[in-house]
C-alpha cells in the first residue's frame, strides 16, 4: 500500500472504513431531528408544528437504520449482543449501547406512540388485514381515546419530550466522546469532540428534516407553510453559527498551541484532507450555507428565492456534515502516531464495507421513513386522503 | 550419529527433561506457576540491537502470525543533523523481518528500535474495549480472548504504539502476548531466545533476583510516549529522544 | 386523574417490563460460566492462551542433548547466542529427535543478517563487508559458527 513517509507497519491499512463514517452521521440526524421535534413540544415555538411528527419519525427511521453500518463493519457480529450481556463500564462503546437503547425505547418509541395513539386506536378499527393486526398490536389491548385519557398521554409526552432533550445530547455527545476519549489519536483527542459532533449534529438534522418538509408537501402536492419553513431555516442559522464557532476555536487552538502533532496533522489537511476538509466541509459545508442563510435572514427576499436558497442549504449543509464525519473518521487514520507519515484510504465497491453497501446504507433510512410515513401519516385524515390518493 | 551405550544412558533421561519442557504447554503440567508471584514486563537495549530481525521471525513462527501484520518489528532511525536541525528518516522494511539493507553513511546518526506491545499497567486498549475481550492478565500480560473478541477495533485505535492489528482471516484482535505460553513454565519469549545480541530480554518485576530487574534499579531507562501515563512496561535503554 | 385512564400507560410499561426480565433470563444463559472468574474477561481464556503450542524448545532443552556442543559454544563468541536462533524452531526435534531432523542452513544468508557492515549497527559489533571479505569463500570455510573467532576456532 503506497505510504508517505514512514508509519508503524500495523497503521498502513485503515481499520475504520466509510460504515464508521455512516454511522455518526446517521446518529446525528437522529439527534437533530429530535430536537427540532421538542423545538415545537417543549419550547413551544409554533411555527415549526408542522414539521412535529415528520420530525419524530425521521429520527425513528435514521435511529432503526442506525446499526447496520456497525454490524457491517464488526468482524464476529453474531457476538455483538456480548455488548449488552457483558458490557465493559469503562468503554465508552459499550455505555453507548445502553444511551441508543435508552433513547430508541424509552424516549422515541414512547413519545411517537403517545402522539400518535389517537390514530393507532382509530385505524386499528378502520384498518383491515394485516395492517388490522399490527395496527392492533400496537393499540397495546387499550383503546380509551377518551379526553382524559388523551390528556394524560400529552402531559407524559411532554415530560418524555422534556427527558428526551438531554438523551438526544447523550445519544451524539457519547459518539463524539467515543472518539475524543482516545489518548493515543491526537486529531481526534479533544474534550470539545463531543460538543461538536453535538451541534453538527442539530445542523444535520435541522436540515434533513427542512429538505425532507420541502420534498414530501412536493409529492404530496401541498403548500408549503412558509412561516414553518422560515422558523426552520433560523434555527439552522443558528446552530450554525455555534457549530463553526466550535469548530473554528479546536482549529485556532490547534494552530496556536502547535504542539508535536500539529506539523504533521497540518500538512495532511493541506494534502490529503483538502478537498474533503477545506473545500467541501468549511467552505462548500459551513461558510456558504452560513452566508445564504444569512442573506434570508437580513434581507426580505420573496418566498420562491428563499424556498430555492432553503433547498440548497439544506443541500450543502448535508454534504458538509458528512464531510465533517470523514475528515474525523478516515482523517484520523490517514497520519501515523509517529507522526513521520501518511497512508491513503483504499475504498472498495462492492466489497463488505465498500461504496454499495454504504450508499444502501444511506437510502435504508429513507426507504424505513417512507414505510412509518405510510404506516404512521404525520398529516390530519383529510391531508393523509390526498397523500394516499395521489399514489404517494 | 553412531548411539554407543554410554550415548544412550545419558540421552534418555536428556530427552525426558526436554519432553517435559516441550509437552508443558497443558497447564497442568505448569501447576506451580502462580500468577500472583509475577509482574512481567521486558528490556530492550538500543545500545545492543544490530536490527537482524531474528526476533521478528522468530515471534512469526512462534505465534503464527500472518504475513504483512507484525506483533513485533524493528524500526530503523537514521537522523542527519545540518546547522542544529534535525531531518529524521524511519524504515522499516517489511517489518524487519529480513534485516535491513546495509548503509554506508559515517555522518549519520542511526540506531535500531524494536518495537512491540507494552503490556501497560493502565492499558488503554483494554479500558476501551466494550466486551472484556481484551484485558490485563493478574501477573501483567495483556492478552486477548479470541473466542470472545468482535472485531469493532476499537483497541486497535486505542493503542498509541501500533502494536496491535486484525487477523485477516480470524477477523479478531491479535497482538504481542508476550509469548504467554512459554513464560508460565519458565521459557522466555521467543523473541528474547533468538535475539543473538541480548537486545530483549524478559524482566519479572515482582521478582527481586531477576537480573533485568536489577538492572533496571541501576540504570536510566525509559518508556515510549511517556505523557500518556500508559504504564508501560517495555523499557528501554539507550533510547533516544526523537524515537516516537 | 382516573386510573382507567392511565390503563394505557402501566400496559405499555408492562410490555416493558416483560422484555426486561427476558432479557435478564436471556442473559444468564448466554454470559459465559467463567466470565469475571479474575476480572471483567472470561477466565477460561487464560487456560486458552496457555495452550497454545510451542514452536521454540529453548535453548536448555537443546543442551540437555547436546552437551557437547555447549562446551564449545560456552567459552567462544558465540556464547549468548542460542541455538534455535541459527537452527530455527527445533520443539518438534526436542519431542522427536530421532525422526524429526533440523534442516539444513543456508550459510550465506544466516551469518550475513548479522554480520554484513552497515553503519546503522552499533561500532563495536563485530560486522565485515561480506563482498570483501573472504574473497567469495563461504563464512564455515574459515570460521567455526559455534565458536568463530579465528584463534580458536579454525578448522
Amino acid at each position: 500500500m503506497p505510504t508517505n513517509g514512514f508509519m508503524y507497519p500495523n497503521e498502513i491499512e485503515l481499520q475504520w472504513s466509510v460504515l464508521i463514517v455512516l454511522y455518526p452521521f446517521l446518529t446525528g440526524l437522529v439527534a437533530g431531528a429530535f430536537i427540532l421535534a421538542s423545538l415545537e413540544r417543549v419550547f413551544r415555538v409554533d411555527a415549526v408544528k408542522p414539521t412535529y411528527r415528520l420530525a419524530l419519525l425521521t429520527a425513528l427511521a435514521f435511529l432503526l437504520a442506525a446499526p447496520l453500518p456497525l454490524q457491517l463493519h464488526l468482524g464476529h457480529p453474531e457476538r455483538s449482543f456480548e455488548m449488552y450481556m457483558t458490557p465493559h463500564r469503562s468503554s465508552a462503546m459499550a455505555m453507548f449501547g445502553f444511551v441508543y437503547l435508552w433513547y430508541l425505547m424509552a424516549v422515541l418509541v414512547v413519545e411517537i406512540w403517545l402522539d400518535y395513539r389517537r390514530d393507532i386506536v382509530v385505524l386499528a378499527q378502520t384498518s383491515k388485514g394485516l395492517k388490522r393486526l399490527v395496527y392492533r398490536a400496537l393499540t397495546v389491548g387499550s383503546t380509551n381515546i377518551s379526553e382524559q385519557a388523551l390528556a394524560i398521554d400529552n402531559r407524559v409526552g411532554w415530560i418524555v419530550t422534556l427527558i428526551g432533550i438531554p438523551s438526544a445530547f447523550l445519544l451524539h455527545g457519547y459518539v463524539g466522546f467515543i472518539f475524543g476519549s482516545i489518548k493515543a489519536n491526537p486529531w481526534w483527542s479533544t474534550p470539545l469532540m463531543p460538543v461538536v459532533f453535538l451541534f453538527s449534529a442539530m445542523v444535520s438534522g435541522i436540515a434533513a428534516v427542512l429538505l425532507l418538509y420541502m420534498v414530501l408537501n412536493r409529492l404530496r402536492k401541498q403548500p408549503i407553510d412558509m412561516r414553518c419553513l422560515d422558523a426552520v431555516a433560523k434555527y439552522l442559522f443558528y446552530t450554525f453559527i455555534i457549530d463553526f464557532s466550535l469548530e473554528m476555536l479546536d482549529l485556532i487552538h490547534r494552530i496556536y498551541e502547535s504542539d508535536e502533532s500539529f506539523r504533521s496533522l497540518d500538512f495532511m489537511v493541506h494534502t490529503r484532507l483538502f478537498v474533503s476538509q477545506v473545500m467541501i466541509q468549511i467552505l462548500l459545508g459551513t461558510v456558504a450555507p452560513i452566508v445564504l442563510l444569512g442573506v434570508t435572514q437580513i434581507l426580505q427576499l420573496p418566498e420562491i428565492a428563499r424556498k430555492r436558497i432553503y433547498a440548497l442549504c439544506g443541500c450543502l449543509t448535508l454534504m458538509g456534515i458528512f464531510a465533517m464525519r470523514w475528515n474525523v473518521v478516515i482523517g484520523g487514520q490517514l497520519f501515523s502516531k509517529s507522526f513521520l507519515g501518511y497512508t491513503t484510504y483504499k475504498i472498495g465497491f462492492a466489497t463488505r464495507e465498500g461504496l454499495l453497501p454504504a450508499i444502501a446504507l444511506t437510502l435504508l433510512p429513507l426507504v424505513i421513513l417512507w414505510v412509518l410515513v405510510k404506516l404512521l401519516p404525520p398529516w390530519s385524515d383529510a391531508e393523509a386522503e390526498t397523500f394516499a390518493s395521489s399514489g404517494g | 550419529m553412531n548411539l554407543t551405550r554410554r550415548h544412550f544412558l545419558v540421552l534418555v533421561p536428556a530427552a525426558a527433561v526436554a519432553w517435559d519442557s516441550v509437552v508443558a504447554g497443558t497447564p497442568e503440567a505448569a501447576p506451580n506457576y502462580k500468577t500472583s508471584e509475577h509482574w512481567w514486563g521486558m528490556l530492550v537495549d538500543i545500545e545492543k540491537c544490530i536490527g537482524c530481525g531474528s526476533c521478528v521471525r522468530a515471534c512469526a513462527k512462534e505465534n503464527n502470525v500472518p504475513d504483512g501484520y507484525y506483533r513485533t518489528w524493528v524500526e530503523r532511525y537514521r537522523i542527519t543533523e545540518m546547522n542544529g536541525v534535525e531531518s529524521i528518516q524511519v524504515d522499516s522494511p517489511d517489518g524487519g523481518m529480513n534485516g535491513f539493507p546495509e548503509v554506508n553513511e559515517p555522518g549519520v546518526k542511526a540506531f535500531f528500535v524494536p518495537k512491540m506491545c507494552n503490556h501497560c499497567a493502565d492499558s488503554p486498549c483494554t479500558q476501551v474495549c466494550p466486551v472484556g475481550a481484551t484485558f490485563v492478565s493478574p501477573d501483567g500480560v495483556v492478552l486477548i480472548d479470541e473466542k470472545y473478541c468482535l472485531g469493532c477495533r476499537y483497541c486497535i485505535q486505542a493503542c498509541p504504539y501500533g502494536c496491535r492489528f486484525l487477523h485477516p482471516e480470524k477477523h479478531v484482535a491479535q497482538k504481542c502476548t508476550l509469548c504467554y505460553h512459554r513464560i508460565v513454565q519458565g521459557l522466555t519469549t521467543a523473541c528474547c531466545e533468538n535475539c543473538p545480541t541480548g537486545a530483549r530480554q524478559l524482566a519479572d518485576l515482582k521478582n527481586p533476583n531477576d537480573p533485568i530487574h536489577e538492572f533496571l534499579r541501576h540504570h536510566s531507562v525509559q518508556v515510549l510516549k511517556p505523557h500518556l501515563a500508559t504504564g508501560a512496561k517495555l523499557f528501554y535503554n539507550g533510547l533516544d529522544g526523537v524515537v516516537r | 386523574m382516573k386510573l382507567k385512564d392511565a390503563a394505557h400507560l402501566f400496559r405499555l410499561a408492562g410490555v416493558f417490563g416483560v422484555g426486561f426480565l427476558l432479557f435478564l433470563v436471556v442473559r444468564t444463559q448466554l454470559v459465559p460460566k467463567s466470565f469475571g472468574q479474575y476480572g471483567h474477561y472470561r477466565g477460561d481464556a487464560l487456560t486458552e492462551v496457555r495452550a497454545q503450542p510451542i514452536s521454540y524448545a529453548g535453548h536448555e532443552a537443546c543442551e540437555a542433548c547436546h552437551s557437547d556442543v555447549l562446551d564449545v559454544k560456552s567459552k567462544g563468541k558465540h556464547a549468548r547466542v542460542n541455538c534455535e536462533t541459527c537452527h530455527g524452531p527445533l520443539a518438534k526435534h526436542a519431542d522427536d529427535p530421532v525422526d524429526v531432523n533440523p534442516a539444513k542452513l543456508d550459510v550465506a544468508t544466516l551469518c550475513v543478517r548479522c554480520h554484513e557492515a552497515s553503519t546503522a549497527k552499533p561500532r563495536q559489533f563485530p560486522q565485515v563487508v561480506s563482498t570483501e571479505h573472504s574473497a567469495g569463500l563461504a563464512c564455515n570455510e574459515c570460521h567455526t559458527p559455534h565458536s568463530p573467532a579465528l584463534e580458536g576456532g579454525k578448522k
